[in-house]
C-alpha cells in the first residue's frame, strides 16, 4: 500500500522552521520533542556522573577523587536521573506525544500549561545545573535531615529548590493527562476501549497530581529549617529528623512508580503489535496499574525497617509491600500469556520489550527480599538495594522508554531506523546492564554498605566486573543517539503505519499533522483488535 | 585504613558468626529459590514462545484470546500465597531480632561525624572497636551527637539506626572468635565511608582479661552518680523521696502515671527526655519545677546518668513496685 503524501502535506514538524514557533508553540508533539531533548541532555550528565563513579570504583582506595568530590557525584547521579530525567522521561515525552493522539483529541486540555509545564521543568533544571557548578551538593538525592538541614556544607537550597520548582512541571503534567483522559475521548472511545497506555498514565497522573505536594512541602521545609533556623527535623532545634523519613518516602516511594508504570504502559503497547494480539486479561493489566498506584502510597515505611520506626509500624509496612508486589506479577504473567498462540516477531522494540520483562521480573522479586523485614535489616543500605533499584529504573523503566522510543520513533519523526543497530543496541544494553549491576546483588548481601568512595579490598574483584559492565551498557547507550539521529537525515520515510499495529496514532500521518487528526476519529472497536478485519490499522 | 587483621580474600557469601545469621540466611536463600523459580519460568515461557510462534508470514492474524478469570485467579492467589508466609516469616524473625535477652551486657554507643564511641559498663572506653565475649548476648544502647549514623556488622546480620535525640538499640550474640567490620550504613557525610572498625569477639576469659588489661575510667553508674550530684540532681530526687521530685530508686523499667493523667515507661528514651525537657512528661504529684539541662551535658553524660540510673535498686536489691 503507497503511504499517504505525508513527506509533502504540512506536519508538526514542517509547519514552521523559526526557533520562536518552538519555544512558544502550544503543540503537545512540539512540547514533547522540547521535552526529549531537554531530558537526554540530563540523561547525558547523570550518565557521565554514573561513568565517573564506576571508575573511581575500580579501585578500593578512593584514588580517583576525594571523598567530597565522590560525594557530590553520587548525590547529582541520583538527583539529575530521577528528578530530570526518570520522571519527566515517558510521561512528558512519549506520554505528551501520545496521549491526545490516542483518545483521539487534537491537543492535551490545557496546551498553555503544558508548555508552561516545560519552562517549569528548565527553570528547575537550571537552578540545579547551577548549584552543581557552584559547589554541588552532597546530601544523597535523599536530603536526609539533619545532615541536609544542618550538617552539610553544600549547596542545599539551590539544589532543593531546583527539585522543588520542577516538581511543579510533573504536577502539571499530571492535571493535564486527567483531564485529557477524562473529557477528550473521541467518540466511541470508552474507558475499557483505551490503550493500556492510557491506563498507565492515568494512574501515574494520579500520583503526581497527589504526591508530588508532599515532597514539595518537604523540601521546602528543608530549606526553612537550614535558611532560617526554624526547628522541624534538627533535634537541636525540638525537631525530629525521621519525620523528613516519613515525608520524603511518602512521595518518593510512590515516585518509584510514577517512573515504572508508564514504561508498563508501553510494554503493554509493545507486547500486542509483536505478538499481533489483544492483551490477555485486558481489565487487569488496566486496574492492575490503578492498583499499584494506590498501594503504592501505603508502603513507604519499608524504606524505615532500621530507622527507628516502631516494630509494629514495620510489621505492617512490610505486608502491604508484599502486597503491592501481586499487582506487577499480574502484569507479567498477562504479557507473557500475550505471546501464546501469537505471531510474534522480534524487532528492535519487541527486544527492549524483552529485556524490560527479564530486568524488572528480577527487579521486582529483589523487592521482595526488602520488603522481608529480617531480611532488609542485613541487605538495607548496601550494594543489594543499589542493585535492586537500578533493575526496577534503568532495567524496567529505561527498557520500557527506549522500547517505546524505538515503537513510536516513526510516528513521531516519520523516519525508519537501521534495525540491526537497534537490535544490536538492544541486546548490548541488556548484558551490559546485567554485568554492571548483578555483582552489586552479591557486594550487597556480602554487606558492602552504599555511597562508600573506599572499601575493604576483597570487595574490589566484583566492583571491577560491575565497572566493566557500565562500560558495556554506556557504549549500548551511545549507539542509539548515532543511529536514531543518523535515520533523521537518511532513514527511510515510515508511512502512517510501519508495525501493522493498531491504535488511532497509526491511523495519521507519520509524522502527524498539527491538528492530529483531518477529521475526529470514531472508535468502533476494542484496543488491539489485532484479528479485525478492519482495514485502519494494516500496513 | 580497614583492620588489615580481618583481610579475608574474595568470598561469596558473609560469615555467619551470631545466633541470628544463619537463620537469615536460611529465609534469603529461600528468596533466591522462589525467584529463581519464578524469573525462570516466566524466561522459559517468554523463550519458548517466541520461538514456538514466532512470525511466519507476514500477514499472519491470530487468533484473539480475550482472557480467563480462571488463570487470573491463579496467578493472584499463588504468588500470595508464597508471598504471606514469607512476610509471617520474615516479621517473626524481625521481632526476636528486635527484643533482646534481659540477661545482655550492655554497651553504650554514641556516633558522631565520623567515629563510633564505645563504652562497657565497667568504663572502659573504646574508638572505633568493640570487643565481646563470643557466646554472650550483647546489647547496645545507642544515639549520636550529630547526624543519623547506622551501626551495621554485615556478618552478625545486625543494623540500626543510631540517631540524634533518642535511643535505639540492637543486640548479637556472637558464635565465632575472630574480628568482624563495622560499618556505618546511614550515609553521614564526607567520610562516611571510612566510619568504621571492628568487632573483636573473644573467648569469655581473654575478654576478661581485656576488661581488666585496658584502662578503665569510673564505671559508668559511678560516673554517673557524680554527675548526679554534680548537676545538683541529688537536691531534689532525694533516694528517701522527701526531695521535690520524685526518688528515683528502683524507678527503672516500670510504668509512671503522669499528670496527664496517661502512664509511661520509664526507659532510656523517657529519662533522657526528662532531663533535656523536663515538662514534657511530668510525673503525677509533681510540681514542674525542674530546669532543662539541655546543653549542660553531653550524649555521654546522659549515658552515664541513665547508667546510674538503672543501678539504683531497693534496699532489698529488688525494683520499687509499679
Amino acid at each position: 500500500m503507497s503511504t499517504p503524501a505525508s513527506d509533502v502535506r504540512t506536519n508538526y514538524l514542517n509547519a514552521n522552521y523559526s526557533v520562536r514557533s518552538w519555544l512558544l508553540t502550544t503543540d503537545h508533539k512540539r512540547i514533547a520533542i522540547l521535552y526529549l531533548v531537554s531530558i537526554s541532555a540530563f540523561f547525558a550528565i547523570g550518565g557521565a556522573l554514573a561513568g565517573m563513579l564506576r571508575l573511581a570504583l575500580l579501585t578500593p582506595h578512593g584514588d580517583l577523587v576525594q571523598a567530597e568530590t565522590y560525594n557530590k557525584l553520587f548525590t547529582m547521579h541520583g538527583i539529575t536521573m530521577i528528578f530530570f530525567f526518570l520522571i519527566p522521561s515517558i510521561p512528558a515525552v512519549l506520554g505528551n506525544f501520545l496521549v491526545p493522539i490516542m483518545v483521539g483529541a487534537r491537543d492535551l486540555a490545557f496546551p498553555r500549561i503544558n508548555l508552561l509545564s516545560w519552562y517549569v521543568y528548565t527553570l528547575g533544571g537550571a537552578f540545579t545545573l547551577v548549584a552543581a557548578v557552584t559547589g554541588g551538593v552532597d546530601t544523597g538525592w535523599t536530603f536526609y535531615t539533619p545532615y541536609s538541614s544542618t550538617y552539610a556544607n553544600t549547596n542545599v537550597i539551590l539544589t532543593a529548590l531546583g527539585v522543588f520548582i520542577t516538581g511543579f512541571s510533573s504536577i502539571l503534567t499530571g492535571l493535564n493527562f486527567v483531564v485529557t483522559i477524562h473529557k477528550m475521548r473521541a467518540p466511541g472511545l470508552t474507558w475499557n476501549r483505551l490503550p493500556l497506555f492510557i491506563w498507565a498514565h492515568y494512574a501515574t497522573s494520579l500520583i503526581m497530581l497527589l504526591g508530588t505536594p508532599v515532597i514539595a512541602i518537604t523540601i521546602l521545609l528543608v530549606a526553612l529549617e537550614r535558611g532560617l533556623g526554624i526547628g522541624i527535623f534538627d533535634p537541636n532545634l525540638g525537631g525530629d529528623p525521621v519525620l523528613f523519613q516519613h515525608l520524603f518516602w511518602f512521595y518518593s516511594h510512590p515516585a518509584v512508580y510514577i517512573m515504572i508504570l508508564p514504561s508498563m504502559g508501553v510494554m503493554s503497547e509493545l507486547v500486542a503489535c509483536f505478538s499481533r494480539k489483544r492483551i490477555f486479561g485486558y481489565n487487569f493489566v488496566a486496574f492492575s496499574s490503578v492498583a499499584i498506584a494506590v498501594l503504592g502510597f501505603l508502603v513507604w515505611g519499608h524504606h524505615m525497617f532500621v530507622s527507628s520506626q516502631s516494630m509494629y509500624a514495620g510489621m505492617i509496612f512490610s505486608l502491604l509491600s508484599f502486597l503491592v508486589a501481586i499487582p506487577s506479577a499480574i502484569k507479567v504473567f498477562n504479557w507473557t500469556a500475550t505471546m501464546y498462540k501469537g505471531s510474534i516477531a522480534l524487532q528492535t522494540p519487541m527486544l527492549y520489550a524483552f529485556g524490560f520483562i527479564g530486568l524488572f521480573t528480577i527487579g521486582g522479586l529483589t523487592g521482595i527480599f526488602l520488603a522481608t523485614l529480617a531480611v532488609d535489616v542485613h541487605v538495607h543500605d548496601t550494594y543489594f538495594v543499589v542493585a535492586h533499584f537500578h533493575y526496577i529504573m534503568v532495567g524496567g523503566a529505561i527498557m520500557g522508554y527506549l522500547g517505546g522510543l524505538h515503537f513510536w520513533w516513526p510516528k513521531i519523526t516519520g523516519k525508519l531506523y537501521s534495525e540491526v543497530w537497534g537490535r544490536i543496541a538492544a541486546v548490548t544494553l541488556f548484558l551490559g546492564f546485567n554485568l554492571t549491576f548483578f555483582p552489586q546483588f552479591v557486594l550487597g548481601f556480602l554487606g558492602m554498605p552504599r555511597r562508600y568512595h573506599v572499601y575493604p579490598p576483597e570487595f574490589q574483584f566484583l566492583n571491577v566486573m560491575s565497572s566493566a559492565g557500565a562500560t558495556v551498557l554506556g557504549l549500548g547507550y551511545l549507539l542509539p543517539i548515532l543511529y536514531l539521529t543518523w535515520s533523521l537525515f537518511f532513514g527511510k520515510a515510515a508511512g502512517p503505519n510501519p508495525w501493522g499495529a493498531t491504535g488511532l496514532e497509526w491511523q495519521t500521518p507519520s509524522p502527524p499533522p498539527t491538528f492530529n487528526f483531518d477529521k475526529t476519529p470514531v472508535v468502533a472497536e476494542e484496543a488491539y483488535a489485532y484479528d479485525s478485519p478492519l482495514e485502519g490499522h494494516r500496513v | 585504613m580497614w583492620p588489615t587483621t580481618i583481610g579475608r580474600g574474595l568470598r561469596w557469601l558473609p560469615q555467619q558468626a551470631s545466633t541470628v545469621a544463619g537463620q537469615v540466611d536460611a529465609l534469603f536463600l529461600f528468596l533466591v529459590t522462589v525467584t529463581v523459580l519464578f524469573s525462570g519460568l516466566i524466561f522459559v515461557l517468554v523463550f519458548l514462545f517466541a520461538l514456538k510462534f514466532r512470525r511466519r508470514a507476514e500477514d499472519e492474524r491470530p487468533k484473539a484470546i480475550h482472557g480467563s478469570l480462571v488463570l487470573e485467579l491463579f496467578w493472584t492467589i499463588v504468588p500470595l500465597g508464597i508471598v504471606i508466609p514469607i512476610f509471617v516469616w520474615g516479621a517473626y524473625l524481625y521481632f526476636a531480632m528486635t527484643q533482646p535477652p534481659a540477661a545482655a551486657m550492655e554497651i553504650y554507643v554514641v556516633g558522631k561525624q565520623w567515629m563510633w564511641k564505645l563504652q562497657h559498663p565497667g568504663g572502659q572506653r573504646e574508638i572505633n572497636e568493640l570487643h565481646v565475649p563470643v557466646n554472650r548476648a550483647v546489647k547496645l544502647t545507642m544515639t549520636s551527637e550529630d547526624v543519623i549514623h547506622s551501626f551495621f556488622v554485615p556478618d552478625f546480620r545486625v543494623k540500626r539506626d543510631v540517631v540524634p535525640g533518642k535511643y535505639t538499640s540492637v543486640w548479637f550474640e556472637a558464635t565465632k572468635t575472630g574480628e568482624y567490620y563495622l560499618f556505618c550504613s546511614q550515609y553521614c557525610g564526607t567520610s562516611h565511608a571510612v566510619m568504621g572498625g571492628r568487632i573483636v569477639v573473644m573467648e569469655p576469659t581473654d575478654y576478661e582479661r581485656w576488661l581488666t588489661g585496658s584502662v578503665a575510667d569510673e564505671s559508668l553508674p559511678v560516673a554517673g552518680e557524680k554527675l548526679f550530684a554534680r548537676l545538683g540532681c541529688s537536691t531534689c530526687h532525694r533516694t528517701d523521696g522527701s526531695g521535690r521530685g520524685p526518688s528515683l530508686v528502683g524507678r527503672f523499667g516500670k510504668s509512671e502515671k503522669l499528670a496527664s493523667g496517661e502512664t509511661v515507661l520509664v526507659d532510656e528514651g523517657y529519662v533522657r527526655e526528662s532531663i533535656l525537657n523536663p515538662q514534657a512528661k511530668l510525673v503525677a504529684g509533681y510540681p514542674p519545677i525542674m530546669p532543662t539541662f539541655k546543653g549542660l551535658i553531653t550524649e555521654d553524660g546522659l549515658l552515664q546518668l541513665i547508667a546510674y540510673i538503672k543501678s539504683l535498686k531497693m534496699a532489698d536489691g529488688t525494683q520499687a513496685k509499679p
